[in-house]
């Protein structure tokens, strides 16, 4: 059984500036696989180079263990970052245009009117495509992505620029998608998107995927402790022999131990109303492995 | 094969609904030819012309009213002409409804010009020499209307396919064509049959729209007439295709479509003959689409040339356009990569 995909030493330059360095990964039937990692570290590269949008330098893509050709083409559905299309033509219209794209046979691909559904843009099919808002823009290019009913969908950034309440819209949208069965790839700089939605990671950074595996597992390996958060104000004004580093307003203590920090705190008399403890996070590893601030 | 057809069908039909839709492009393919008949009807049919045309040999004899009298009618424009033989073949033409060498004291009339006839009735009795010659009439404006209809099927041909893919790949809307199984050559095929159909109908529109003003003149066959139209569009489409297969920016692709429109207007016999120019210039003409359109046109409307009379012009723009699609094909990138 081969995986869905398989990417092989990957490697794309752009005038002097490398921009894919040896990306190796493999994405599994079913799964929703997430490239993470800030602006311009690769992610929309190796996406295309996937996609065979762009060309690669060396290494090699396969998908259902062949390499991309007309089959691929047919069967996999693609959302880039940015896409402009026909102009002048209304929703329902875009995935009729898109839809006749692709051979029918059967029945196999999706009803257009299923995809309103699904997308929920049945109110919005009349609606000329350049006057949606960025979240419905982002559902109906998440629907012409679907028009053929693909094993695999590509998206590059698909909640970026979305408010809060658009992101967790589209959110469930991959969710249904994949518990149709159909195979997730998607590229994100936001920590809390990738672990929402992916089964499995990779981390990318100055294009080299960096660290790779399910959210927890990477959490898992790379940290086994937890995160207090107290005032600054209050921990400054006590004498501790726990070490804290200043975050803004607030002080934050790693520990592997909590019992023992908790006395060490009562000890000092530090008052804990208001203290927070939290897991350590996606952000936190990337900080970890990285030595940086992600550059969103 | 299905599959491709249907596909071209799609892009071909998205096409057309955009064009239709985008009012200012829409009206602006209506307005201009329109105010290209309308300019041509002003100046062609005006009421300030004068009735007759009368050419005078030797030019300064224009003034001897005295001695001619006919050159004292009213409503007549005297024209001085330097060369005599130039003016009879005028007259031929109907371009002058009299010639009067007022030295020999004798005038030549077309005897199938009802002006020359009535031009005739008058100098008759004024004891002049008489001369007859024949022809059938070719006036500027029939001579111009297969020039006028060229250069605009011309610009729609260029603009209206090489802007738009420029226009489309910047956007990105061809990078995601390419995520499709459409092809390149599907999608060039859609492009040209969606800019041929608007082509056509807007040629046919500005066609009857300026023969109901002008009347001009068009003595061969329609299906001829069509098939010229349809191969020089195509060529030219092809050619816009070709101009447009790589280039990223708009502001390039409008200065390299300037660069071969502007010869075409110029020295393709748009406004007037290139007969008689240096021969580099009528060389350079023969590699332009629009010489051959516009000289298998005018024979077709003004000499009622046949098909074989044009095969040579319907030759050179067959294969002007699989040239040209060769290339546009062979040279396309969906995008930047």
């Amino acid at each position: 059984m081969h995986p869905i995909l398989e990417i092989d030493e990957l490697h794309r330059s752009f005038g002097r500036v490398h921009a894919v360095r040896g990306v190796s990964f493999a994405v599994q039937a079913g799964e929703c696989y997430g490239l993470l990692g800030p602006n311009g570290a690769g992610k929309t590269t190796t996406i295309e180079l996937m996609e065979g949008i762009l060309s690669a330098d060396s290494g090699q893509v396969r998908y259902r263990g062949a390499p991309l050709g007309p089959q691929f083409r047919a069967e996999a559905g693609i959302q880039f970052q940015s896409t402009a299309l026909q102009d002048y033509l209304t929703v329902r219209e875009q995935l009729q245009l898109f839809r006749s794209m692709y051979a029918h046979s059967n029945g196999k691909y999706r009803d257009i009117d299923e995809l309103l559904d699904i997308c929920a843009l049945q109110p919005l099919a009349g609606r000329d495509a350049r006057k949606l808002s960025g979240g419905q823009r982002q559902r109906m290019l998440l629907a012409i992505a679907l028009v053929n009913r693909p094993r695999i969908v590509f998206m590059d950034e698909p909640t970026t620029g979305l408010d809060p309440q658009a992101r967790r819209n589209f959110w469930e949208l991959v969710r249904t998608i994949k518990s149709e069965g159909t195979t997730v790839l998607l590229t994100t700089h936001y920590m809390d998107e990738a672990y929402q939605l992916c089964d499995r990671i990779g981390i990318m950074d100055h294009g080299r995927i960096i660290a790779e595996g399910t959210p927890a597992e990477l959490l898992e390996s790379h940290f086994g402790d937890r995160v207090l958060l107290l005032p600054r104000a209050d921990l400054e004004a006590a004498q501790l022999d726990v070490q804290w580093q200043a975050r803004g307003d607030h002080g934050e203590i790693l520990t592997s131990d909590l019992e023992a920090t908790l006395d060490a705190l009562r000890g000092a008399n530090v008052p804990l109303a208001e203290l927070q403890v939290r897991e350590r996070t996606l952000e936190d590893l990337f900080l970890h492995l990285t030595g940086s601030e992600l550059r969103a | 094969m299905k599959a491709a057809l249907k596909r071209i069908a799609a892009l071909t039909h998205a096409r057309n609904v955009e064009f239709v839709r985008d009012r200012s492009a829409l009206g602006w393919n209506i307005l201009l030819p329109l105010l290209l008949v309308a300019g041509l009807g002003f100046i062609f049919s005006g009421e300030g012309r004068p009735l007759f045309k009368i050419a005078v040999f030797p030019a300064q004899a224009a003034v001897a009213e005295d001695d001619h009298p006919i050159l004292g009618l009213r409503y007549a424009e005297l024209v001085g002409v330097p060369d005599r033989a130039a003016a009879v073949a005028k007259v031929e033409r109907h371009q002058f409804d009299l010639l009067l060498n007022a030295d020999a004291g004798a005038y030549w009339v077309n005897d199938s010009s009802p002006k020359g006839y009535v031009l005739d009735r008058i100098a008759s009795g004024q004891g002049l020499t008489r001369n007859q010659v024949s022809g059938a009439q070719t006036r500027y404006v029939d001579w111009l209307v297969p020039g006028i209809l060229g250069m605009n099927m011309m610009f729609s041909c260029l603009f209206g396919v090489g802007y738009v893919i420029v226009r489309y790949r910047k956007s990105g809307y061809l990078k995601r064509l390419k995520a499709t199984p459409t092809t390149a050559f599907e999608f060039l095929c859609a492009q040209i049959a969606s800019r041929m159909i608007v082509i056509m109908l807007v040629t046919v529109f500005v066609y009857v729209g300026t023969d109901l003003l002008l009347d001009f003149r068009m003595v061969g066959s329609y299906t001829t007439l069509l098939l010229v139209a349809v191969l020089g569009a195509s060529s030219m489409v092809a050619m816009g295709l070709a101009v447009a297969a790589r280039v990223q920016s708009e502001e390039l692709a409008g200065g390299l479509l300037n660069l071969v429109t502007w010869p075409m207007m110029v020295i393709s016999g748009v406004w007037f003959s290139i007969e008689g120019s240096p021969g580099a210039i009528q060389w350079l003409a023969q590699a332009l689409p629009l010489t051959h359109v516009l000289t298998a046109a005018r024979a077709v409307m003004l000499d009622g040339a046949g098909l074989a009379a044009v095969a040579s012009q319907l030759t050179v723009l067959a294969a002007m356009t699989a040239g040209f699609l060769v290339l546009g094909a062979l040279l396309f990138r969906w995008g930047s990569d």
